[in-house]
């Protein structure tokens, strides 16, 4: 029989260790399904390795993979810290993306310097916006934030296929339900010729460090921290809770608009209805590996980017589906979530062939 | 077999050892218990009392040791570790100090829960209920079956838990902290309930850290102290003093009564109305002085959490008002703060504390956004450590530093962190909710020592308990709360605690029944 018995506390290296240990089994247990599509499970492994980090051109495909999932790493994070349990980062992301194409593709002309920080505050403020409602029927209504925002991406979705349908189509697009495209000058620059990955990659990561000081060092991230940890303690000792999870939500949702806007504006060049394969939802898994923290985000993101750059090269050698890639990233979400269980309680075997008695039974 | 019942003990808890990381919980206990007595287990928070209960409950395992029981040929034989339901089944049947009770159900379904099969065609309702009949009759515990259990009063589901125990024909009764929450007339009842029930045959253990109900109704006494029995005498040779010395491991000094000085007024109800049900309270008068404190004396659940609450700036009257000093108190906990009220919540675990948090972390949590301890936003570590090591030093905080987690600490130094962050704010009002609910002897004295230190300073201090010791030990002035209604405060030196228990019960001051 096993036991759980609570732990009273938890070496930081234990914890450390956790999610990395939750990784290489996921990575361990995806030998199965690549096993059952008849791969050669080390010879696929090593072409997952090698397609993400086995040429510059791989590496570079890795690091534009992970850019949008800092960013949403980062608002999932953020925003779980105060358990505002925020599952709509895909929606804001297509409403960040949204709102630099409506103004980049065109609308204003103006030098670069000028149009890049304005699209970024335009899908900052738009993802802040679309968080903000859900935050507000929390805190005003008491309606759980779980199923608003995870509701809030499918109706962001249709709008925004109705836009790229309509209004927003591009008569040059041959049809295409596409925008138009990015001026060259609201377009994030490629930090190597002919290589994918462009400065949205700075920019995440700069994110990842201000979100880092802002929760460690200032006085808001005690806030907020102090607000997740206990909602009650915190309102009694003064602190504004309903405005903390009001910048909360404005904060989260304007780092997943950036995700969008770093994807037009970086990879893309044009919005479509499918420019993100899950990078929000995808987000809360980096999140969760990460353990909420900022800057393990960031290592989060490249693995769970890794994961699928390598299994795409994998799935062209060998003709496993890549969808190994999504399989993989949901078992590490499932064996982070198990090894949390681990953090929390010691596990214990027990003999179960123990004598057992009854009131009646007599020795 | 020819073994009799005094020398042959009914269970036996046998070189019990319970260690919880560093902790030892439990080293080396032994402990017997024969059928017809009733047996205190007194220990200060923390000594170990419930973990031994809840192992030999079966909600722990015992790293080492055996829990024993007797069966019905006479035999000694082990329990079953970590089996709740071996444990029942063998006749041990346990009150919890927070009932386990299914509100929605009556208190018939609630007792007959989990004693029926679960595919037997029908249950018979009368067969149970003509058992419990007879138990109530032999046992006097009177109780309405047929009422919702969230309809009942807390002494009557108090009842209920002991009617489940004996309807399961336990033979061995645990109770964890009975009186907790019953007046002093349900406790006196409750415990010549208990010693009907084991002049019928029943051991019975009961856990406590109030000296006068162990001296009043135990034949024995187990002293835990740090986890291990450091006595285990008749209660014929014990008296208060020996007991407070046996618990602590020293001579305790008391703190004693001594009167405060008055000034004007500071805080003022008039005519306050807020919150409903358990947690209403109406037409509330009252008027707090400075260098005064006036308890607040009333059974938990009576409005007291929603006085504390209004006062707190947590809630909004919906009639009357709150004045401190001139000025009205808004409903707003940073508000309240800053117009000079400090408050001590009921629950330091839930309101007090963010666990998760380090020392230092809570020490500043009320203040964090004073620019002693932030610039531009962003925190100051230095004036933040600084503040907390002198807290730590001042308030004698048992910790592994400033930045220990919060959470892992004892009841009482967890209630030292709330003292220090609070009245080191020089506050005018003081409120004290519960102060020393669950803390030790020592801790206890500590709270008291601060609650007078502050008034002396000038303070006013409203003292919620239910406690009449601690009320009458500190208060100037008493006035009791009763579903909402707050009594006229009246100089402690002229109620006793009869007449404020029976206040507490719904009575009025000179002693007949209240609407």
């Amino acid at each position: 029989m096993i036991r759980f018995e609570p732990r009273t506390n938890v070496s930081s290296l234990f914890a450390l260790a956790l999610p990395i240990v939750a990784g290489i089994t996921a990575l361990a247990l995806a030998a199965i399904p690549i096993a059952a599509a008849g791969g050669e499970v080390f010879a696929a492994y090593g072409h997952i390795f090698k397609g993400a980090f086995g040429s510059k051109f791989a590496f570079s495909e890795l690091l534009a993979r992970a850019t949008p999932l800092i960013f949403t790493g980062l608002a999932v994070s953020v925003a779980f810290r105060a358990k505002l349990w925020n599952i709509g980062a895909e929606g804001q992301l297509y409403v960040g993306a949204l709102a630099a194409v409506a103004i980049g593709s065109g609308a204003i002309s103006a030098p670069s310097y000028i149009m890049i920080p304005l699209i970024m505050l335009a899908g900052m403020i738009a993802g802040g916006t679309l968080m903000l409602v859900p935050t507000l029927l929390k805190t005003r209504l008491g309606a759980d934030e779980v199923v608003t925002t995870l509701l809030l991406n499918f109706v962001v979705l249709l709008f925004v296929q109705m836009m790229l349908e309509g209004p927003m189509k591009d008569p040059m697009g041959m049809g295409w339900p596409q925008s138009e495209p990015m001026t060259s000058a609201a377009t994030l620059p490629k930090m190597m010729a002919r290589m994918r990955v462009h400065w949205g990659l700075v920019i995440a990561l700069v994110s990842a460090l201000v979100i880092y000081i802002m929760m460690k060092r200032s006085v808001w991230g005690f806030e907020i921290r102090a607000t997740g940890e206990n909602v009650s303690a915190a309102k009694h000792a003064g602190i504004p809770v309903t405005s903390t999870f009001i910048k909360v939500g404005l904060i989260s949702g304007a780092l997943a608009g950036l995700a969008g806007v770093s994807e037009v504006a970086g990879l893309k060049g044009y919005l479509t209805a499918d420019i993100s394969p899950g990078f929000g939802y995808t987000g809360i898994v980096v999140a969760m590996l990460a353990g909420l923290s900022p800057l393990g985000v960031v290592i989060a993101a490249i693995f769970i980017a890794a994961v699928f750059v390598g299994a795409d090269s994998m799935s062209r050698a060998m003709g496993v589906s890549s969808y190994i890639a999504d399989l993989i990233v949901a078992l590490s979400l499932i064996c982070v979530l198990i090894s949390s269980l681990f953090v929390r309680f010691k596990v214990r075997f027990v003999n179960p062939k123990k004598t057992k008695l009854t009131a009646k039974g007599d020795a | 077999m020819p073994e009799t019942e005094t020398v042959h003990p009914l269970l036996s808890l046998q070189n019990i050892t319970k260690i919880f990381g560093d902790l030892v919980a439990n080293g080396n206990v032994n402990l017997d218990l024969h059928a017809g007595e009733i047996v205190a287990l007194l220990g200060e928070n923390g000594a170990g009392k419930t973990t031994l209960m809840n192992i030999l409950f079966g909600h722990y395992v015992a790293d080492e040791g055996r829990v024993m029981v007797r069966t019905s040929s006479g035999t000694l034989v082990d329990l079953e570790p970590g089996a709740p339901q071996a444990a029942l089944e063998a006749g041990i049947g346990m009150v919890h100090q927070h009932f386990t009770l299914a509100e929605n159900l009556t208190g018939l379904e609630n007792i007959v829960l989990g004693t029926e099969s679960l595919f037997a065609r029908k249950f018979s309702r009368s067969k149970a209920r003509a058992k419990l009949q007879e138990l109530m009759q032999s046992s006097g515990l009177e109780v309405d079956l047929d009422l919702r259990v969230s309809k009942l009063a807390v002494g009557e589901r108090q009842r209920v838990e002991i009617l489940k125990a004996l309807y399961r024909d336990a033979r061995i009764l645990v109770l964890d902290e009975p009186t907790a929450v019953l007046t002093p007339q349900e406790s006196d009842s409750l415990f010549n309930t208990l010693k009907l029930l084991a002049a019928k045959g029943m051991a019975i253990i009961f856990i406590s850290h109030k000296m006068a109900e162990v001296l009043g109704a135990s034949d024995r006494v187990a002293v835990l102290r740090g986890g291990r029995i450091v006595a285990d005498l008749p209660t014929s040779q014990c008296d208060r003093h020996k007991l407070a010395e046996l618990m602590v491991g020293h001579a305790v000094q008391m703190a004693e009564r001594e009167p405060g000085n008055p000034g004007e007024e500071i805080l003022v109800f008039k005519g306050v109305s807020a919150g409903e049900g358990r947690e209403l309270i109406e037409n509330v008068n009252l008027s707090l002085r400075k260098g005064e404190i006036i308890g607040l004396a009333g059974v938990s659940g009576n409005g007291q959490s929603m006085l504390a609450k209004v006062l707190s700036g947590l809630e909004e009257p919906t009639a009357g008002a709150v004045t401190l000093g001139s000025q009205p108190l808004k409903a707003n906990a940073a508000a309240a703060i800053q117009s000079g009220v400090a408050r001590i919540p009921e629950d330091r675990h839930h309101d007090g504390i963010v666990g998760a948090m380090s020392v230092e972390e809570n020490l500043v949590l009320e203040e964090i956004r004073k620019p002693a301890y932030q610039r531009f936003g962003l925190l100051r570590f230095n004036e933040i450590r600084k503040r907390a090591q002198e807290a730590i030093k001042a308030y004698d905080i048992r910790c592994s530093g400033p930045l220990a987690v919060s959470r892992l600490l004892s009841g009482g130094n967890i209630q030292k962190i709330v003292l220090a962050r609070t009245l080191d704010q020089e506050p005018a009002i003081v409120l004290a909710a519960q102060p020393s609910r669950g803390l030790d002897v020592g801790a206890t004295a500590d709270v008291h020592r601060r609650l007078q230190e502050a008034r002396d300073r000038g303070a006013g201090v409203l003292l919620i308990s239910e406690d009449l010791d601690e009320l009458f030990q500190l208060s100037d002035r008493i006035a009791v709360i009763h579903r909402g209604h707050v009594s006229e405060p009246m100089a402690s030196e002229e109620l006793d605690k009869k007449q404020v228990g029976l206040m507490m019960a719904g009575h009025s001051a000179k002693g007949e029944q209240a609407a």
